[in-house]
């Protein structure tokens, strides 16, 4: 049997809204492989951030379960989440807001230790703290620094490495290259693959960058207004597309290539409608080419069409 | 090449900022132009100096703390530099129109857009309120908005409608040049495919030609027709897509390349350009990219280097290629 790190089952996450639910999540199911990257693709609010912070609990699910290490997370308390959480960290988007300006490189990496009472002694933990920034590439000279002397992508190795100071096995990367500029993205993505394959740390990799994931991933999924439409691993999803939404989405992205011929995207009309109170149609059917009756009846259910290959459409 | 046949000619531009930490050197000696209904492309990181080319050609860069050191402007013959304020109202919007990467912060909140489209109307041409009006819901239809939406504030539209109304005042009076900034960055990849398929239809009817900045090679490959590479103030690469694209020649160039996840290459390995962008108040002697370049030789860091054509079309500025056996590793393979 497989060595599943974390089981998603059935995890939804409505938000109460002035007119009614909000559906951010709704009925997400999936396992991340020990060691393995899931990347979760999709647009803005189409849930990917709130599966990373629910997975973590720091967003509560309004239903479903997280099995984290064989054990369901979502019923402990606080105080037991606290103890687990040196296991599960999160690298945030956006390296300029997610660090506290008042407090210099140091004091950011060890404040993780420092909680956990990981290390008590001064010294060790200078030379912990020394170690870390030595593991992400960040030179000896910034430990006194402060996060607004720093350009985004050393900031973006500071979160990396307070990520990493307490041991986890397992890190929700929620956007981590999507504020650099693209020669530092490259130092990013290296850094946190050398780290995995060092470490073997298990990866949810959420962005909306189709091409990063396909360099980063094992498996992907795609999400389309809280659902998951479409999950197969990188070979299979980008080889053979089925979600009408997954073809528009590959087909949407510039590649930086010469082409003497332009380029035939499939545009999609209309933008991401309201999840609040949804219909019952498929979500994904007002903006679909392919919509026909059935998709009007109601959802459709993830279904398998190959093996490891998950699709949730009646007219794929 | 005949004068006519250029809708903007930039000649020698220097934009320096005066900071308390010293003269932040912006754009530094930079020469372009843009054929007439073509498309060139201006690509570089954050810092690069594209921006403020841009606003140089708007002649909208703040002073102070900017001010235009050197060079000529010229805007379908306009020399922008030199005119007036109340001459250059006549040509903003008119001859040049500017499209700006976030459309959040580019409207003014508190008036309607279709008010904001038909402000730009009632500026340039002898027409009535009501007339300006019916334009300015023309123009919404035109870029995919339903007409009846004229009455409505920005925050009642999605970010890629915004973009879209800031597209319709930009063009509401079909101007000669279109200088678009990042106008996708903040869009979500399909609303992207969108915005850029409209932009593109509208330069069709309308024969524009454009300027667009942006820092994604991808939209480049689709969108232009030539690309400038900018590195720190200056244009280190320039030629037709195909030339820029299938035979790189400067190591900047290659760099970005290499940095790029490719969607239809999964086993290409990146190969980030070590090092950081240069502070631009202290740039490096001689060649600015020669610290972080893999090929820099000692010559590089003694002078600057000179711009050297190698086809009718095609530009590099780097001093390794003195050496007539220089090669890049892309233009190896």
């Amino acid at each position: 049997m497989a060595d599943n790190i974390l089981e998603v089952r059935n995890l939804s996450k409505h938000f109460k809204a002035k007119h009614g639910a909000l559906h951010a999540l709704d009925g997400v199911n999936f396992t991340l492989e020990r060691g393995k990257t899931l990347g979760i693709v999709g647009e803005s609010g189409c849930g990917k951030s709130t599966i990373g912070r629910t997975i973590l609990r720091l967003i509560e699910p309004t239903c479903g379960e997280i099995v984290f290490n064989g054990v369901d997370i979502t019923g402990l308390s606080h105080r037991q989440m606290r103890e687990l959480r040196p296991k599960m960290q999160i690298i945030f988007q956006d390296p300029y807001s997610s660090l506290n300006p008042r407090r210099t490189v140091s004091q950011t990496i060890r404040e993780p230790i420092m909680l956990n009472r990981m290390i008590r002694d001064k010294r060790q933990l200078d030379m912990r703290v020394a170690e870390l920034m030595d593991m992400v590439g960040l030179a000896e000279r910034f430990v006194n620094s402060y996060p607004h002397e720093l350009d985004g992508g050393r900031r973006q190795r500071i979160g990396i490495a307070r990520a990493l100071s307490v041991n986890p096995e397992f890190i929700v990367c929620d956007e981590p290259v999507s504020a650099l500029d693209v020669s530092i993205q490259a130092q990013i993505l290296n850094l946190l693959k050398e780290l995995q394959n060092k470490m073997g740390l298990s990866y949810i990799f959420i962005t909306h960058n189709l091409s990063v994931v396909n360099y980063f991933s094992t498996d992907i999924a795609v999400m389309y207004m809280g659902r998951m439409v479409e999950k197969a691993s990188v070979e299979e999803l980008f080889g053979a597309p089925t979600h009408p939404y997954t073809r528009a989405l590959l087909s949407a992205v510039p590649v930086p290539e010469y082409h003497e011929e332009k380029r035939k995207r499939i545009i999609l009309r209309g933008e991401v409608t309201s999840p609040v109170n949804l219909p019952d149609e498929c979500r994904f059917a007002k903006r679909c080419t392919r919509v026909c009756a059935q998709c009007l009846e109601g959802e459709p259910p993830l279904t398998q069409t190959r093996p490891g290959h998950f699709v949730a459409c009646r007219n794929p | 090449m005949h004068t006519s046949d250029v809708m903007l000619d930039i000649r020698n531009l220097v934009v320096e900022y005066a900071t308390v930490d010293g003269v932040v050197h912006a754009v530094n000696d930079i020469s372009l132009s843009v054929k007439r209904q073509r498309c060139m492309g201006l690509v570089g990181e954050t810092g690069a100096g594209k921006t403020s080319t841009a606003l140089a050609v708007m002649n909208l860069i703040p002073t102070p703390p900017g001010v235009i050191r050197r060079g000529s402007i010229l805007v379908n013959g306009y020399n922008v530099l030199r005119m007036k304020d109340t001459e250059m109202d006549a040509v903003r919007g008119k001859e040049v129109a500017m499209i700006f990467q976030d459309p959040m912060t580019a409207l003014n909140p508190v008036l309607t857009i279709g008010s904001q489209i038909a402000e730009s109307i009632l500026l340039h041409e002898k027409v009535s309120g009501a007339e300006a009006e019916k334009r300015a819901m023309n123009m919404l239809e035109m870029v995919g908005i339903k007409g009846t939406r004229a009455n409505d504030y920005p925050h009642q539209l999605s970010g890629g409608m915004k973009q879209r109304v800031v597209i319709a005042i930009a063009l509401c009076c079909n101007p000669h040049l279109l200088i678009a900034d990042e106008p996708t960055t903040a869009l979500d990849v399909t609303i992207q495919a969108q915005v850029l398929e409209l932009i593109d239809e509208l330069r069709e009817n309308y024969k524009t030609s454009m300027l667009l900045i942006t820092h994604d090679l991808g939209i480049v490959g689709d969108m232009c027709d030539e690309v400038s590479v900018m590195y720190a103030g200056r244009i280190v690469e320039s030629g037709t897509v195909k030339d820029v694209f299938t035979d790189t020649r400067h190591p900047y160039t290659e760099g970005l390349f290499n940095s790029l996840p490719n969607i239809n290459n999964r086993a290409a390995q990146l190969t980030p350009i070590p090092g950081l962008m240069p502070d631009p108040t202290d740039l490096p002697p001689g060649c600015a990219f020669s610290p972080r370049c893999r090929y820099a030789r000692s010559k590089c860091r003694e002078r600057v280097p000179e711009a050297k054509w190698i086809g009718d079309t095609h530009m590099v500025a780097c001093i390794a290629y003195e050496d007539p056996g220089f090669r890049i590793e892309r233009s190896k393979r």
